[in-house]
């Protein structure tokens, strides 16, 4: 089954600018810039979810980079989200580094699912000011699952085709199964 | 830090001279109160909570979706401001059955609006327990009329069981689920009739509301603005001239023997006082009474306009029933979240030892797939295993059953805990009682005879052991022609204070089986047409 960019445009209807209660001035540098030097840039952050993207979906999905793309690529545009999800990448990445060697984006798939089991995001609550488990669990694992399940085709997986979230409007419900 | 919602001094908050009406509280009944004087008379309405940003509602949606949030972080709830404790025998969660700010507990609704029925309001007569209403169902019906109107109700008269209407819902009822035609061939097997929801949500574009959409989060929040909120009459009152003051506390009703005088009330810059010739407080079935009790003074020991004694008694909720299960067959649940069937049948067989109830038919039975895929331990094919074999064959019939108002079951101060501005939090003492406990029971009843008929493996059941409140707060400060055992009269206005009404939920003697926002509405309608009155010199 193939994810679109008009799922990520679907799942961005539904979600728009996260809902984290992540205080902009936290996270903000001694000189007003929004961004912490050390926090990763879009290109960084987006790379970063498609490599996770490829772990936690399922494995008939197709279309993966494009959506998971264009999808956080607009979440990276709405503060307080924003800097929440670009701290989780660096928090992610700096481990990656320590423990494997290079950032999650480069490293094999079978390393990737190994880091988020060692991370702890697989059993970790998901909290937007947890720990770094917590943070990897809200802002990069939930936050593709949540994007994929709240789209047409995340719905049709599953076998919903207007999942909670998503506009889909009032007519699947009177329907019977196909 | 809150999402969206006005922040603490960025508006002028201070009090406006020369008003005629103050209206304390912008939920359902302050709002249309506002609206409906609005033009004719000057108002300004005082809320605790903020002015929420309509564009912030898709946020306030992942919220709900999301497991790292828990009901009262959606509307920003909870903390110093809405502390409270729950002493009675029944744990009353409070913050999950409330939303403080412009629009109130409306934002969070499910918009479920029926009229209650003819019997609700002589229970004392013509069931034997409870008190009678000192006004009928043909005091209300006009109001009935006009509230479906104001809302946006897309209902059916379909209904066999319920009272006389005299004109159609202004927008056609929501077509029936799948489910619903699975659930009707076991209640035509077992002679039930089923009926459509009224529901105060736009089944077709509505005076500027979008058509619902299928969000399928409705409660706690529709980010289409298709479910009706108070926002809707706020706005309307504004456009007319009201002013509303959000993070607008008030403290305190200051008074004399038999006027209020001023509302003194805290916000982020200080605390002020708004005089008025008349005031209708109109903050729920908690704070009002709440509000009454800590106005007490020299005059009113015991609370303000409480002579009865019987302000913040009789607090009551109702009380859920329900039973679920599986089929073995796709059920299609979790498309839509609000519910389409119902049935009244069983509700006029009321007598003392059972209540009224209503049955309720759900779109939303088992998990959804999205709730589901964020928990667990799981990713990837496995997570996807999971979910496809919990999702798709749920079904699940609800109930709202009658709780009697009980004297031991109460809303209080707690002198041991304070709020931000040091007045102590409510205290809401719920005692439930053997009556509603009966009604639960006979509600199980009928829903496992329909689910077993529908060939469905019971999975649970919400019984008596472990019921809890349908978030609906009523009673505390009841409606009576005898000043000595009631709060406030006939028309709503208190007995002991000549220009203060009560627009609420709280002035309800007794609470029947169905929804009570209608009957909120209905009542703030009549009432703001009896301030008129008393305004102008009218008659009511």
């Amino acid at each position: 089954m193939e994810l679109t960019r008009r799922d990520a445009v679907a799942a961005l209807a539904a979600i728009a600018g996260g809902g984290a209660t992540v205080a902009v001035s936290e996270r903000v540098g001694e000189n007003g810039d929004p961004r912490e030097p050390e926090l990763p840039d879009d290109e960084r952050v987006q790379g970063a979810l498609v490599a996770v993207a490829e772990v936690v979906y399922p494995g008939e999905l197709s279309g993966v980079e494009t959506f998971v793309t264009a999808f956080v690529g607009s979440r990276l545009s709405t503060e307080p989200h924003a800097s929440g999800l670009r701290a989780a990448v660096a928090t992610l990445d700096d481990l990656a580094e320590r423990w494997h060697g290079d950032r999650v984006a480069e490293l094999p798939p079978e390393t990737r699912e190994r880091l988020l089991g060692e991370v702890g995001a697989d059993t970790a609550e998901s909290d937007p000011d947890g720990t770094d488990a917590e943070r990897v669990r809200y802002y990069v694992v939930n936050e593709l699952l949540l994007a994929l399940y709240t789209s047409p085709t995340g719905g049709e997986l599953v076998g919903i085709e207007n999942p909670q979230g998503h506009p889909g409007g009032v007519e699947s419900y009177q329907r019977g199964p196909r | 830090m809150s999402t969206g919602a006005t922040r603490e001094t960025d508006r002028d908050r201070s009090p406006v001279t020369g008003v005629d009406v103050c209206v304390v509280g912008a939920g359902p009944a302050g709002a249309l109160v506002a609206d409906r004087l609005a033009g004719e008379h000057e108002v300004v309405v005082l809320d605790a909570g903020p002015r929420f940003d309509p564009a912030d509602r898709l946020r306030r949606q992942e919220r709900a979706i999301r497991p790292a949030y828990d009901r009262p972080d959606v509307w920003d709830g909870g903390g110093d401001r809405d502390a409270y404790s729950a002493s009675g025998e029944w744990f009353y969660p409070l913050n999950h059955a409330r939303v403080k700010g412009i629009g109130g507990s409306t934002l969070h609704w499910q918009g479920m609006v029926m009229r209650l029925h003819e019997d609700d309001f002589r229970s004392g007569s013509t069931r034997g327990v409870g008190p009678d209403w000192p006004i009928g169902y043909d005091d209300l019906r006009p109001y009935y009329a006009a509230a479906e109107t104001e809302l946006g109700v897309a209902g059916a008269n379909d209904n066999p069981f319920g009272p006389p209407r005299d004109q159609p819902h202004p927008m056609p009822a929501f077509e029936p689920s799948y489910s619903d035609s699975l659930f009707a061939e076991a209640c035509d097997e077992l002679g039930i009739a089923m009926h459509s929801v009224p529901n105060a949500r736009a089944s077709e574009s509505y005076e500027g509301r979008s058509a619902c959409v299928g969000y399928g989060t409705c409660q706690p929040v529709c980010p289409s603005g298709a479910k009706y909120d108070a926002t809707v009459h706020v706005e309307r009152a504004e456009e007319q001239g009201v002013t509303v003051i959000d993070r607008a506390q008030v403290q305190r009703l200051e008074h004399g023997s038999d006027r209020v005088e001023a509302a003194v009330y805290a916000t982020p810059d200080g605390e002020h006082r708004q005089s008025a010739d008349v005031f209708v407080l109109a903050c729920g079935g908690v704070e009002t009474a709440r509000l009454l009790l800590l106005s007490a003074s020299e005059q009113y020991p015991d609370g303000l306009a409480n002579t009865s004694g019987r302000v913040g008694s009789y607090f009551f909720d109702h009380l859920f029933a329900g039973v679920g299960g599986v089929l073995d067959e796709p059920t299609r649940q979790n498309h839509v979240g609000f519910l389409t069937s119902e049935s009244h049948q069983f509700y006029d067989e009321a007598d003392a030892d059972v209540g009224p109830f209503k049955l309720e038919f759900f779109n939303y039975a088992g998990p959804s797939p999205v709730e589901l895929a964020l928990t667990g331990d799981d990713w990837g094919d496995d997570l996807l295993g999971r979910v496809r074999s919990a999702y798709g064959n749920h079904v699940a019939i609800g109930a709202l059953v009658e709780q009697l108002p009980r004297p031991d079951s109460y809303v209080g101060l707690d002198p041991e805990q304070t709020d931000e501005h040091g007045n102590p939090v409510p205290d809401v003492h719920w005692t439930v009682g053997d009556r509603a406990l009966a009604t639960i029971e006979r509600a199980n009843e009928r829903q496992r005879e329909i689910l077993e008929t529908l060939g469905a493996e019971i999975t649970w059941t919400v019984g008596p052991e472990d019921t809890g409140p349908a978030y609906h707060h009523m009673g505390t400060t009841r409606m009576g022609t005898d000043p000595e055992h009631s709060v406030v009269d006939p028309a709503c206005r208190t007995h002991d204070l000549e220009n203060c009404w009560i627009a609420s939920s709280s002035v309800f003697p007794t609470g029947g089986a169905t929804n009570p926002t209608l009957t909120i509405a209905a009542l703030a309608l009549r009432t703001a047409d009896a301030v008129d009155a008393a305004l102008t010199g009218d008659s009511f």
